[in-house]
């Protein structure tokens, strides 16, 4: 037995358990629920369109905000000492292992309206906030449990540039804030890429952070498709139909947002 | 004098800087404190401390439909990690030995879990499992739940030892087989124990996928069968209770005894590997 046949009963797994499903998603959003073939699925969506809107606004958001905040992190800690960079990455990573509705559900008794935050604003005298079942709490949500994910790689590519590439910069004579323009920053954007991506797909399509501290208000394209299939509105075909065209908006972004990365690699190499 | 260039080029972070760190932390970690602090308060007040108890963790253990759901859940992890790794093990083995025209288009398969979130997995997988079900007469249950574990588990546990096998040297294996080894001796004497760090990796990272997934297993498992993980969420649905915070605490401090020991080990097997450096210097 040659080693090249060890994978055939994975590829026949992957087969059945990954290509037949999606072929399922596709055959379900273009039938009817007798069978028969249709259209009305995707004109039937029309009507979620500010569903879409609000679900791609606020996942593109939290991604903005937790390159903001999670950049400087990233980049603070890889000139730290190797043992503190070591301790710090096991305290970002840590979080992440405790589940993450318990996580979010800890931001419900933060928020809500006779929550922690707004007796420590009454403590202070000031006036409450009104933040749960707001889209900001939704947003909340989203950066606190997504931001390792940006963290992490781009803390993981500014680690791996070379040091003596700094040097020579400023060998050339450029100051701090120029090396980390022209050498950290763009050197660094494979690693925000991945960042992005490991951000905005879990965001986009989060049903759990929406019903948690959205409280329903906030409805997202997770609780669409969640309420066609266990939901309520039961209706696969169109769950299915919004499923699909989710999947493509999310391909057509990434595959925008790696060639912008490609090229900028390229204005670097050149 | 190169030390004393390179420590000018790379400065050590100043007080704006940490302290910066230092607030992000606070922000992880706040709220999982609370969770903590609540989890010993004496009434049901998620906001206003009343007093210390232990009963949430009495009534916890109590809970059976709490309890089953943390036995379906750690039985759902080991066997679908065991699975997973078995099956990622070979399929990796046999990707590696491909060519790149047929490897590159099944890796690319092999990621399609990774890369699709998590919804559009649980909804197709369930599509599946409806349809198959509806011919073969099943419907979703442990069964399809532990199916759907192993298909998101199995592509981590490729992609954790496709590295190990591109550092492996095949003269190894053409070695062991010049010296009578058949093929599959070759396998389980050199490439197996060579790949194993990836091996053990795979398994971990099966595992801990397994145990916190939630939006998968919640469109597989059908309404009979509940992980931890969909205990919580309907918990957080239904009746607020502090019994939330008194588990939540419990798997916060596992994960941190967990983290601990593979930290002290990863550091021990670090420094030996330095010093197996050094000596080799010498």
């Amino acid at each position: 037995m040659k080693p090249k046949y060890f994978s055939i009963p994975y590829i026949v797994w992957m087969g059945i358990f990954v290509v037949a499903p999606i072929f399922f998603v596709v055959v379900y959003a273009f039938t009817t629920a007798d069978g028969y073939p249709t259209l009305q699925n995707f004109a039937a969506m029309s009507r979620f369109t500010p569903v879409f809107i609000r679900s791609f606004l606020l996942a593109f958001i939290s991604t903005v905000i937790c390159i903001l905040i999670g950049y400087p992190v990233a980049y603070i800690l890889s000139r730290e000492g190797k043992r503190v960079q070591r301790l710090m990455i096991m305290l970002i990573v840590l979080p992440m292992w405790m589940n993450f509705l318990l996580r979010t559900y800890a931001w419900m008794s933060i928020l809500e309206n006779t929550g922690l935050l707004n007796r420590f604003l009454a403590f202070l005298g000031l006036p409450a906030l009104n933040i749960i079942n707001t889209p900001t709490a939704v947003v909340i949500g989203m950066v606190y449990n997504f931001l390792p994910f940006m963290i992490l790689p781009v803390y993981s590519v500014i680690v791996k540039i070379d040091r003596s590439l700094f040097e020579a910069a400023q060998d050339l004579g450029a100051n701090n804030f120029s090396v980390f323009r022209k050498v950290v920053f763009p050197m660094s954007l494979p690693g925000v890429l991945s960042g992005i991506m490991m951000v905005f797909v879990p965001a986009v399509s989060t049903f759990v952070i929406t019903q948690l501290l959205g409280g329903g208000m906030v409805m997202m394209l997770g609780d669409l498709i969640e309420m066609q299939f266990l939901g309520t509105a039961y209706n696969p075909q169109l769950g299915s139909a919004i499923a699909l065209v989710m999947m493509f908006i999310v391909i057509v972004f990434m595959y925008f947002v790696n060639r912008f990365g490609q090229s900028d690699e390229k204005a670097v190499g050149a | 004098m190169k030390n004393t260039a390179v420590s000018t080029v790379v400065k050590k972070p100043g007080i704006l800087g940490r302290s910066y760190t230092a607030f992000i932390l606070f922000f992880l970690y706040a709220p999982i404190f609370i969770l903590i602090t609540f989890s010993f308060n004496s009434t049901r007040s998620r906001s206003v401390w009343t007093g210390f108890t232990l009963d949430w963790y009495r009534s916890l253990f109590l809970d059976s439909s709490i309890m089953n759901a943390f036995y379906t859940t750690l039985i759902v992890a080991v066997i679908s990690a065991i699975v997973a790794t078995i099956a990622g093990t070979f399929a990796a083995v046999g990707f590696h030995s491909m060519r790149r025209r047929w490897r590159t288009p099944l890796m690319h398969i092999n990621n399609i879990p990774m890369m699709n979130a998590d919804i559009a997995t649980g909804v197709s997988l369930s599509l599946l499992f409806i349809s198959l079900g509806m011919v073969l007469r099943f419907r979703l249950g442990f069964g399809t739940l532990l199916l759907a574990h192993i298909t998101f588990n199995i592509p981590y546990v490729v992609l954790s030892i496709m590295p190990k096998l591109r550092q492996l040297d095949n003269n190894l294996v053409d070695a062991a087989c010049d010296l009578g080894c058949t093929w599959i001796k070759a396998f389980w004497k050199v490439i197996v124990p060579e790949i194993m760090p990836g091996i053990i990796n795979g398994l971990i990272i099966a595992f801990t996928l397994s145990i916190d997934d939630f939006v998968i297993s919640y469109f597989t498992a059908g309404g009979n069968v509940m992980t931890l993980p969909m205990q919580i969420f309907a918990m957080t649905r239904r009746r607020i209770s502090p019994e939330i915070n008194a588990l939540s605490t419990i798997l916060f401090l596992t994960v941190l005894a967990l983290l601990i020991v593979i930290n002290i080990r990863e550091s021990k097997q670090e420094e030996k590997l330095h010093r197996g450096e050094d000596s080799r210097d010498r």
